[in-house]
């Protein structure tokens, strides 16, 4: 009896561990009643994390039953993490995904072609030109040089115009940007210098902006609200980063520099997976480039990938679209990343040493 | 007759007695083999998933010490190498040295207000390491309070915050209590006969500090030495929010694996990451040894001579570290409430909503008191059996000795490397055993809460380990010897006798757990799953995401929850010194 009851104790205590351990969520669900959709997604996402619930609104009012997994990082760790996760992933579909990003998930395999409804009216640089489509743009994300006027007003420095004049002598340890290996904007950034000055000028010019560089931050937004809390005046950064922050009272200016803005699609895709959720991630896909939320996009990014005549929201820089850099490619962006990224880290990584 | 009856009778009962004793053996050997099983899974398989890994390139070929090789031919690599080296060297003296005369002063003066100051000391313990970046952000940064001379009232200071300084000064912040607690136990052991002996002999204040003091408390310094030497080079709160461009190697393996996936190159971060802490281990092994040679029983309590200017000296000294300490949890709290920082100085609690996203802020709150409630109930129970099983049983002698050894390794795996480890040992659905690939049985607990907490408790298990085994060894091997006589089962012994008894150290072993829990990073950054954010982690991608006065109201929100924690254990502690001392008298 007595052994009996030491045997008790110690099946207790072990499940007592298990029990503990067993509070996993649970992923599946979708019943797959058409009518009535209802079941959990999971959503990967790299959206500014306070735009996620605006739009997921008009979500929620279509499908009161779909529960939403949102999982949110910077573009740079929702990209890895797909990567590594690769077939295994727990999501479902990716919203909002920087669309060179969509195209290295594309080289391993992992998207399914599904072209959602009305993707007609989206214009053709912002979607996959297969079909069915790989992935399908929402709006364009873009950097802009975020500065505090009231701080460098103090310092008796003039406000930049152009990504050339970020390389005075005086700006020096007042500039934060993105790094580009963890942050999307940072890698469209460079990206785009790239581009637009030519690879040999383009390195020269980061080479030179690092001298006056003093941190760089792991996501693209973080720059804009560093510059808007003075504690470092110039950030380059997201233009939308920018807007909101002087909509909140910040005294800041969006500058977008003459030579052009570096912009990227901020797209979404079907995860190929064997496991049968494609119906709720189909119906999320539809509804992700819907007008309502189309809206929602042009809101508070100021651009959509579709033919509009919405009206500006306050505080955005005109002319945003004109000045967008023409002749980026994604594709060029998408394919090169990889040895961007080393050239990089192994330039500006090497230089980081303490300035005594 | 007689007597043929009586020796039936006791024979019966002897038969008894035996068999009780026979079920006893059988449970203790299954509970020490269960011990050493826990640290099988927990500890041994994960480092050697590490240490495998970092022998194999990112291909998964084989690759020897090429790994090494290249880490320490990338000149980025190997600067954040001497980074971190840099910043543990200088953290390590400042922060000894400003322990080592703190807790001189609270042993060795008569200076006023001791116990405030003893727990002003242990504030930092309190707060997770990202929160004392905060804190000097809003005091040393750019717009800091110091740096503008409160917005202009009084000439500013610049200290160049972002980089080796505020790394330094956070990481001084983080380690003084731990150092501080050391030394304040090694100077408390002291044989006051020695002084004595000295003042006969006529020998001045200075050669008894160098000659007495200094070498009693040796062991003690260091061992905090190595302590907060480990300490602050595997951290990684501090280096992310005020490292500003200076790379440590914690920062790199977060990028090597996390940014990179370059897992090889991760693994071989881990394993550098071990060294000092191996080294740490070994030492103070060694020192622990030769310490106990220090103390005999009929060493007398230090007794404080006179001395008003000595006093003195000490309070204004300790006034200014509290100050500090206080400075800087204050700036959190103002950082947490003011619209926008620091042009709208208005009151706002606006910022403990967490209405934003990706921080998820008051479930990820929700999420880390449940992880740390888990982790201090399950951890206590665990760690109590454990210590139990290794102390008090009297067979198996060879086991419990393994036992007791890899209950103190995990004192030198830093929370990094067991996040690291973990990951690479329970993510693989498949192991390869010499060529053989089994599945993984273990995989299922990936991306679990259950990860978290036993990540939790081996990260923090040999302190609790230490605690329990102290409060056991207080108690009389009678008890044991006496219940098996008399055939009652250990268990009931240890539930009736020897758990009430330890009451006051097992709530120390939860509170610890729970509080350690509340702050760490380091073990579960790699470990959390995405429907399930700690808070901790969250303060790091709010900050990440700029959103700092958020990230300083989830540290104030933190801070609260364990000071909340630290004094419901006071209480109860409190209220079962009073039962006992009634039922002594």
């Amino acid at each position: 009896m007595k052994h009996y009851i030491s045997k008790l104790l110690i099946l207790g205590i072990i499940i007592c561990l298990l029990a503990a351990c067993g509070k996993e969520s649970s992923l599946e669900g979708a019943s797959g009643r058409n009518d009535d959709l209802s079941g959990e997604l999971t959503v990967y996402t790299a959206i500014e994390e306070e735009l996620i619930p605006e739009y997921t609104k008009s979500f929620e009012e279509l499908y009161p039953n779909i529960k939403l997994n949102m999982v949110r990082d910077s573009t740079g760790i929702i990209t890895a993490k797909l990567l590594s996760e690769g077939k295994n992933t727990k999501a479902d579909v990716v919203w909002g995904l920087a669309a060179s990003s969509l195209l290295a998930l594309d080289q391993k395999d992992m998207l399914a072609g599904y072209t959602p409804k009305g993707s007609e009216k989206i214009l053709t640089p912002y979607k996959d030109s297969e079909e069915p489509a790989k992935w399908v743009g929402n709006t364009a994300f873009m950097t802009g040089v975020v500065v505090n006027t009231v701080e460098l007003e103090k310092m008796g420095l003039e406000v930049p115009k152009s990504y050339e004049d970020l390389l005075k002598p005086e700006y020096k340890d007042l500039i934060v940007m993105p790094h580009p290996a963890s942050s999307g904007t940072g890698f469209l950034t460079v990206s785009a210098w790239l581009q637009m000055m030519e690879e040999d000028k383009g390195w020269k010019y980061m080479e030179d902006l690092h001298k006056n560089v003093a941190s760089y931050t792991h996501s693209g937004s973080k720059p804009a609200k560093l510059a808007a809390s003075g504690e470092f005046p110039i950030g380059i950064s997201l233009v939308y980063s920018g807007v909101t922050q002087k909509q909140q009272g910040a005294p800041v200016e969006v500058i977008l520099p003459e030579e052009g803005l570096g912009w990227e699609v901020e797209a979404n895709a079907l995860i190929k997976k064997d496991k049968d959720n494609q119906q709720l991630a189909k119906a999320f896909l539809d509804w992700a480039i819907s007008d309502e939320v189309m809206k929602a996009y042009y809101n508070a990014n100021g651009f959509s990938t579709m033919k509009n005549d919405f009206s500006k929201p306050d505080g955005f820089p005109s002319r945003v679209d004109e000045k967008m850099y023409k002749e980026n490619s994604l594709d060029w962006a998408a394919k090169h990343r990889d040895a961007i990224l080393e050239k990089w880290d192994s330039s500006f990584g090497k230089k980081a040493e303490p300035k005594e | 007759m007689e007597l043929a009856k009586k020796v039936n009778i006791a024979g019966r009962l002897s038969k008894k007695k035996r068999a009780v004793q026979g079920k006893n053996e059988q449970l203790q050997t299954i509970l020490i083999i269960f011990v050493i099983l826990s640290f099988m899974v927990s500890l041994i398989l994960p480092l050697s998933a590490l240490f495998g890994q970092a022998l194999y390139d990112r291909e998964g070929n084989f690759a020897g010490l090429n790994n090494f090789v290249k880490y320490f031919s990338t000149p980025t690599l190997v600067t954040s190498l001497q980074h971190t080296a840099y910043i543990s060297v200088m953290t390590m003296f400042i922060s000894v040295g400003l322990a080592f005369m703190y807790a001189y002063s609270l042993t060795r003066t008569r200076m006023i207000g001791k116990s405030i100051f003893r727990y002003a000391a242990l504030l930092p313990l309190f707060a997770p390491t990202m929160m004392h970046g905060i804190g000097l952000m809003y005091l040393f940064g750019n717009q800091g309070l110091i740096t503008s001379g409160f917005f202009g009232f009084s000439p500013g200071w610049e200290i160049k915050l972002y980089g080796p300084i505020g790394i330094i000064i956070a990481e001084t912040v983080y380690t003084f209590p731990q150092a501080f607690l050391i030394i304040y136990i090694a100077l408390q052991h002291t044989d006051y006969r020695l002084y004595e002996a000295a003042n006969t002999l006529g020998s001045g204040r200075l050669k008894q500090f160098l000659n007495i003091t200094l070498p009693s408390a040796k062991y003690g310094i260091i061992t905090s030495m190595f302590v907060v030497f480990t300490l602050s080079f595997t951290d990684y709160g501090a280096p992310k929010i005020v490292g500003g461009q200076y790379n440590v190697l914690a920062t790199d393996i977060y990028k090597q694996v996390v940014g990179q996936q370059n897992l090889s190159m991760g693994a071989t971060v881990g394993v550098l990451l071990m060294l000092p802490a191996l080294v740490a281990f070994f030492v103070d092994h060694v020192s622990q040894k030769k310490q106990s040679m220090y103390i005999t029983s009929k060493a007398m309590g230090y007794k404080i001579p006179g001395n008003k200017g000595r006093d003195l000296l000490a309070f204004l000294y300790c006034l200014l570290i509290t100050c500090f300490i206080m400075l800087l949890f204050v700036a959190v709290g103002v950082a947490a409430s003011v619209k926008i920082w620091p042009y709208n100085l208005g009151f706002t609690l606006d910022h403990f909503k967490f209405s934003s996203f990706s921080g998820d802020g008051l479930t990820a709150y929700k999420n880390s008191l449940i992880a740390a409630g888990i982790t201090a109930f399950v951890g206590t129970i665990f760690t109590f059996i454990f210590a139990y099983s290794i102390e008090k049983i009297r067979k198996k002698r060879f086991l419990r000795k393994l036992g007791y050894l890899l209950s103190i390794i995990p004192l030198s795996v830093p929370g990094l490397v067991i996040g690291i480890s973990y990951v690479f040992f329970f993510s693989k659905s498949e192991l390869e055993i010499l060529g053989l690939s089994v599945s993984n049985p273990f995989h299922f607990l990936y991306g679990t809460i259950a990860i978290i907490v036993i990540a939790n408790i081996l990260h923090f298990y040999s302190v609790a380990f230490v605690t329990a085994t102290t409060a056991l060894r207080k108690l009389d091997k009678e008890f044991e010897l006496a219940s098996e006589s008399m055939g009652v089962p250990f268990y009931k012994t240890m539930f009736t006798v020897t758990i009430p008894m330890c009451l006051p150290a097992i709530l120390e072993i939860a509170m610890f757990y729970f509080v350690n829990s509340m702050v760490t990073i380091s073990a579960v950054v790699f470990l959390y799953s995405a429907d399930f954010k700690l808070a901790a982690i969250s303060i790091v991608n709010m900050d990440d995401a700029g959103n700092i006065s958020s990230a300083a109201a989830m540290s104030v929100l933190i801070v609260l929850t364990n000071i909340v924690v630290r004094l419901l254990y006071e209480w109860a502690v409190l209220g079962l010194r009073k039962r006992n001392a009634e039922w002594q008298k």
